[in-house]
């Protein structure tokens, strides 16, 4: 699913492309309507709790700028770590919270699984429920984890949405889908590619996609 | 498999291969906010580990005292979730469940 968004767009009508960008796809509509119910809601208690000195404005957007820099670069390193070092490894299948924490990632609360990939186990993460993600390692989901289409199919076909990403997985491979119900987040660890036996940790770490991490792709092979 | 249960059987050998700890999820409809997705409901799985206690979120969405429950992950098969329509009966799906959504099987 390279593509990640819906395309509510049938070039076989004639229709304007006045709005549209040069990709042909639309321009976000200007915000002048009116605030929703929730809208409103949200700026009367940001504007209290700043009032009531329980926050500041600085402190809103320092903790914007922090989830920002969150980036799928550090659950990398995390899964690079795990292969090269295997006590690592160890803590980090135990608890990879403290895991994580241990290499400086200052992920707050997050209370995170991780479930690694063999040669008969393939895992894949899902919330079927809403979009719970390990975004305080990770950072933002991708648009499609959030979608009903994802969420609703990925428990019941996995194989095939599997397969919509590109990985085909052979049939004495057990498909473990994990949704993400209640407290814990999950990471995917990946299985270490051939031919990387002579990477550092760096390296390894450039193979490792968010996808492969939320278990819809492998790491990447060496060049 | 080879994932062992969290705690050993009374009784059990050293060579006796460990039975997994088997629970039916309850069907009740409970209107408010459940974590405890429906397709699931009613599905029999094992125990695959125990984590918690963590406060029960259907009393922590209403800012009510929220009492700590053991949280279960539970294993089930796709045959036992989606009968005969599964992709493969034996791949698996795995969910976070509380425990009074939980009651354990007759031994087996």
């Amino acid at each position: 699913m390279p593509h990640d968004h819906d395309h509510d767009h049938n070039h076989d009508v004639p229709h304007s492309h006045e709005g549209m960008s040069s990709s042909g796809h639309p321009y976000r509509a200007d915000q002048d309507q009116p605030l929703t119910y929730w809208q409103n809601m949200e700026i009367a208690m940001r504007e209290l709790l700043i009032e009531k000195g329980v926050t500041t404005e600085l402190e809103v957007m320092h903790t914007i700028d922090q989830m920002d820099s969150r980036s799928p670069a550090d659950g990398a390193k995390v899964v690079a770590r795990a292969w090269c070092d295997p006590d690592f490894r160890a803590r980090l299948m135990a608890d990879a919270s403290e895991a994580s924490r241990e290499m400086g990632f200052d992920i707050g609360a997050l209370k995170l699984i991780a479930v690694e990939n063999t040669a008969d186990i393939h895992n894949v993460i899902v919330c079927t429920l809403c979009s719970c993600y390990p975004r305080n390692l990770l950072g933002f989901p991708p648009d499609w984890y959030k979608q009903r289409a994802y969420r609703a199919r990925v428990v019941k076909t996995p194989r095939a949405v599997l397969r919509e990403f590109g990985l085909e997985l052979p049939d004495d491979v057990t498909v473990r889908v994990h949704d993400s119900t209640a407290d814990m987040r999950y990471i995917v660890i990946p299985a270490r590619p051939q031919g990387t036996e002579n990477l550092d940790e760096t390296a390894l770490a450039a193979l490792v996609s968010r996808d492969s991490m939320i278990g819809v792709a492998r790491a990447a092979s060496p060049e | 498999m080879a994932i062992a249960p969290k705690t050993a059987i009374a009784g059990m050998t050293m060579t006796d291969k460990p039975q997994p700890e088997m629970v039916r999820v309850s069907t009740m409809m409970p209107p408010g906010h459940i974590r405890t997705p429906a397709y699931l409901r009613g599905k029999i799985g094992e125990i695959e580990r125990t984590l918690g206690p963590f406060h029960n979120p259907e009393q922590l969405a209403y800012g009510v005292p929220a009492d700590k429950l053991p949280l279960h992950r539970v294993r089930f098969t796709m045959s036992e979730v989606w009968g005969a329509d599964a992709e493969n009966p034996d791949d698996l799906i795995e969910a976070e469940i509380f425990a009074h959504w939980l009651t354990p099987l007759e031994a087996h």
